[in-house]
Parts: structure tokens; sequence; C-alpha cells
């Protein structure tokens, strides 16, 4: 296997606090690989750390085999970069924007012309391409974007949040698109996210990032096994530990985590458990309110391993409205 | 080799492809265009027609005003474009544009061509009109030495702004304070009043002013030399001087911006 991404330890620390806490792993070429954690994880300072605009603390990390520090310029030159917030030139239309990004990227003419006709193709653009991008609905925009990524064959392509703010359609459109393209061109994608089930629908790999440090780091299928077969939720009144003591003697309950009045029990089994820890509990004394059995899914894999829900936190909430504000802005 | 050394500090085709986004961009916004000429315009048909017998240090008013208005446009579209870095900044276009292999001196080169290119295309354009109320130009020579006299004002004022949009965080900010700096520099050079009508401690402040220089150039290569106050190489002299230095230290600011 290649190693496209080589990270060693990379950190990165604002005035004393820590962003990305001692990183390490590699990418391989042709893979889709997502960040997935909650805002202010350090996803994005990754990201940039990765794409040459912010220099890292300590630590170091090759591109496509190129150091992000000494040789900013190699790496800029074979990656590909759809950041969180818009960058298109509003005042431009789709078309304009492509072709300014391609003779950045030193394209010739004939190269350049082929080439945005192709990702005009890929992301279903054509009849868009001559309207100015402020007039265009912010789906497109986010698709001229990544239309833009991807002009200048990148052998790595970095997509931070690259569905944040847009409708759930949207969404799975742009989604398709990026499985599509990276099937298509064989770009190694690198998304970060905070939403579950992109990493679950679009990722072969996944790591999990909380304050700034990789929680765990697997194929989404293998995080979520991490947890258990399957999981049975368990609404139950108990007062005291003595639930939990007796259910912790079960030989096929492998963790038991309490939660608010409920219990979370991976298990190792089926539906076939169900009637036995009726029947247990029964015999205990204790009354079930309701019990029911689901697979694991990434959410309870994030659970697992930082302990905290992935929630739409006040954070979460600034960030989007952040997000939609510089859209709107964009468009005046 | 020499040719992979040279692109790290002038690479055309960025170069080219910044300038013409300028270009794009000022074509698109009808209304930055109509709004920047119609102060210069109305003050050249409100305040320089109606005057425009009354003398000034022997010269019609119109006469003398107009190369000041020149000089103002030139003050203000240059200041904005250089200072307008923050407005890529903002909307995050500046992003687009730093992760690209691209050195960033071709970067600003390019952008400031496009600025300077902009605003010498409206001072030609207020010149223009000024000749169309009856201001006579004195030569041909003088005329295209006039040219040289904008150019190297708006590079000036282009670096100026620069230093302004890159130190400051905010563009509201920036528009605020815009006036309080712009409004001074044009009172004090000289471009509504001749000099000698100032108290002495005045005079030194539109010493320092780099537009003094570049109203007094217009005025001595459009009107003639009796209207100049300094000799034209002085002129000359000086708007090099600044504009290199300013142009040189505003791009200096940017290469050291951060994306964010």
């Amino acid at each position: 296997m290649n190693n496209v991404i080589e990270i060693e330890a990379l950190t990165k620390a604002f005035n004393g606090l820590v962003a990305v806490d001692h990183i390490s792993l590699n990418i391989e070429e042709g893979e889709i690989f997502g960040f997935l954690g909650p805002n202010g994880a350090g996803k994005t300072t990754a990201i940039k750390m990765l794409c040459t605009i912010l220099n890292p603390t300590s630590g170091s990390a090759r591109v496509c085999g190129y150091d992000i520090v000494q040789q900013r310029d190699e790496v800029r030159e074979c990656i590909g970069i759809v950041f969180q917030d818009p960058t298109s030139d509003t005042f431009l239309t789709g078309k304009e924007n492509l072709d300014f990004h391609a003779r950045m990227y030193h394209m010739d003419k004939r190269t350049r012309e082929q080439r945005i006709a192709e990702v005009l193709g890929l992301l279903e653009l054509q009849g868009k391409e001559k309207t100015q991008i402020q007039h265009c609905s912010g789906g497109i925009q986010r698709r001229f974007e990544v239309a833009r990524g991807f002009l200048n064959h990148p052998k790595v392509l970095f997509l931070d949040e690259p569905t944040l703010g847009l409708d759930v359609q949207t969404r799975r459109s742009l989604w398709d698109y990026i499985k599509m393209l990276n099937e298509k061109e064989g770009t190694t994608m690198i998304l970060t996210t905070h939403y579950i089930e992109e990493a679950d629908y679009l990722c072969h790999r996944a790591a999990i990032i909380d304050m700034g440090k990789i929680a765990a780091l697997d194929t989404p299928e293998k995080l979520k096994q991490a947890v258990g077969l399957n999981l049975i939720s368990l609404q139950v009144a108990y007062d005291d530990d003595s639930l939990v003591n007796l259910l912790k003697q079960i030989a096929w309950i492998k963790k038991i985590e309490a939660r608010d009045s409920s219990l979370e029990l991976s298990i190792d089994g089926g539906e076939e458990k169900i009637p036995e820890l009726i029947d247990f509990t029964d015999n205990h004394n204790f009354v079930i309110s309701s019990i029911e059995l689901h697979k694991p899914s990434l959410e309870d894999a994030f659970l697992h391993y930082t302990g905290k829900a992935i929630r739409e936190e006040e954070g979460n909430l600034m960030e989007l409205w952040k997000a939609m504000m510089t859209r709107s802005r964009g468009r005046k | 080799m020499q040719r992979i050394e040279l692109r790290k500090v002038i690479d055309p085709l960025p170069i080219y492809t910044m300038w013409l986004r300028e270009m794009k961009r000022f074509s698109r916004v009808k209304a930055r265009i109509i709004g920047s000429l119609a102060m210069p315009f109305l003050i050249l048909v409100f305040l320089g027609l109606p005057m425009r017998s009354v003398l000034i240090e022997d010269i019609g008013f119109l006469n003398f005003l107009a190369p000041g208005i020149v000089g103002m446009t030139l003050l203000f579209s240059a200041t904005m474009t250089g200072a307008s870095i923050l407005w890529d900044k903002e909307f995050g276009f500046l992003k687009e544009v730093l992760v690209a292999p691209v050195n960033r001196f071709s970067i600003i080169l390019g952008r400031s061509l496009g600025g300077i290119t902009i605003t010498t295309i409206q001072a030609m354009i207020i010149l223009g009109a000024a000749v169309a109320m009856g201001v006579r130009i004195t030569s041909v020579s003088g005329f295209f030495l006039s040219i040289v006299v904008m150019l190297l004002t708006c590079a000036t004022f282009t670096g100026f702004g620069l230093i302004l949009g890159t130190r400051l965080a905010q563009s509201e900010g920036l528009m605020a304070m815009m006036p309080l700096i712009t409004l001074p520099i044009m009172f004090l050079s000289g471009a509504f009043f001749p000099m000698s009508a100032m108290p002495s401690w005045v005079r030194y402040i539109m010493y320092i002013n780099p537009l003094t220089y570049g109203v007094d150039g217009l005025r001595g290569t459009l009107i003639g030399s009796e209207a100049a106050v300094f000799p034209l190489w002085l002129n000359f002299v000086v708007l090099v001087a600044l504009s290199l230095t300013l142009a040189t230290l505003g791009a200096y600011f940017f290469s050291r911006m951060e994306a964010d």
C-alpha cells in the first residue's frame, strides 16, 4: 500500500491551547478518510496544517511525499481543497472562478478548457457556469467549490465539512458526487465532519478525534463492532448499583453503560437475549418499562470512545450560523 | 532551473489572472464605477464650473481645481483597491488564492496592477470630463507625463491601502476609518486651494503628504509649470521613492498575512 499522507506527532497550539495534540497516522492512496469529531476537536486545524496554510507547532507531515513546511509549493501543486467557508468570488461566474483557479495552477489554455468541461460534467453543473456565483443557490455554490477542488487533478482532495449548512437532499447528492469522484478519478479524499452519517456513508476509514487527540481509527464497520455486536437499551427503574452489579455477572453482557434512566448494554448475541434479560430482571424484582435492541451506529462508537455524544451543541449552532452569515454576506 | 527560480518571484500567468479578476470584478459592479466617478464629477460641475473665472495664482479656478480632482480620484480609488484585500479575506477568497502554488509577491503584484489600471482609467475619465468643461491641457507631452504621475500616485496609495487592509482585522472598522484617513489627505494636498494660502505650520504637514506631490505633479504636467509649486523632477523623485516604499511595505505585510 502507498501512503499519500504520513503524519508524525503533528501538534498545533494556540497561545498554550493545544488544538491538535501529537497526531500520528497514515492515509493510503485512493482512500476516503474521515476526521470525525465535535466542533473544536481540532479537525479543521489538522487539515489546515496539511494544506500548508498553518504551520505546526511541532511534529511533521508529508503530503504526496513532500514536507508540509519545507516543500509547501510542491504540496500545494498536488492537493485540492474545499474549505468549510465559501471562497468563490461571488461577482464572477462559476466558470470564471474555475478558470481563475486553473490559471493559478499554471494550466495552459487547452488543458484548462478541457478540464473545466470535465468537472462541470462530473458535478452536473452545465448550464449554470455562466451565472454569477452570488446568484447561485447554496447547493450549486458548494458544488462549484467541489468542482474547483478537483480542477487541478489533485492527488489528494481535502474537504472541510463539505456539507455544513446544506439541506438534506443537497447533502445526499454531494455525498454521491464525492463517492463517484473518488472512484472515477482515484483521488484520495480527506474530509472532516461532525455528521456521523456522513462519515459512515463515505469513509473507508475514519479517525474519531476528540480534544485534539485520536480516540480511535478504523473502518466505520470495525469502529461500530468495537462497541459490541448488538446494543440493548433498557429502560428500567433502579436506585443503586445492585442491578448493574447483577448484570455484570452475565457472561454475554460485554459492557454496561448507565445513561440517565436507561442502561446501554453491549451484548454478544441477538434478539434471543431479550426474553432472557426480561426473565433475569423479573427474578430480581426490577421492572422494565421498555427494551430495545439495535445495531451499534457510529454514534454509539463515538460515545464509546469519547464518552460523550456528538450533539448539536451551542458551539455547533454558532458555527452553522457563522457559515450561513458568510454565505449570505458573500451573496450581497 | 533558472526559469523555475524566477517563477518564485514573478509568475506571469497568475499575475495576469489576478489582474484580470480585478478588471472583471470592476466591470461587474456598475455601482462602483458610477459611485467612484460621481463625487469628482459633481465637484467639477458645482464647484469648478461656477467659479471658473476666479483666478488663483493667475490661473482660472477650474484649471487649478481639475488636477486636484484627478488626484482626489486617484487617492480614493487606489486606497480602496489596496484596502479591499480585507474584503477578499472576509469573503474567503484570499484563502483560495493563498493555497495556490503561487508566490505571494506575484499575487499581490497582479492584484495591485489591476487596481492601478482601474484607478488610472477612472482618473482619465475625470480628466476627460474636465477637458469637456473647458480645462486646457498645455501639451501632448505634458499629458503623457501626467499619466506617469497618475501611475506613481496610484502605486503609492495602493500600497498605503494595502498596509491599512492587512493591518486591520475588520472591514467594518476600516469602512468607518476610511473617510477619517482619506479626507485629511485630500484637504491637505492642495487639491482645492493653493499651498501659499495656508499658515506655515499647515504647509509643513502638506510637505509630508504624498498626494501633495501627486497633485502638484499633475498641475505641472497638465496645466503648465507656472501652476506647480515644486519643480517637476522633485515631484517625480518624491513619488517614485514613496511608491516604491509604500508598495514594498504593503507587499511585505501581505506576504505575512494569515489566511484566517
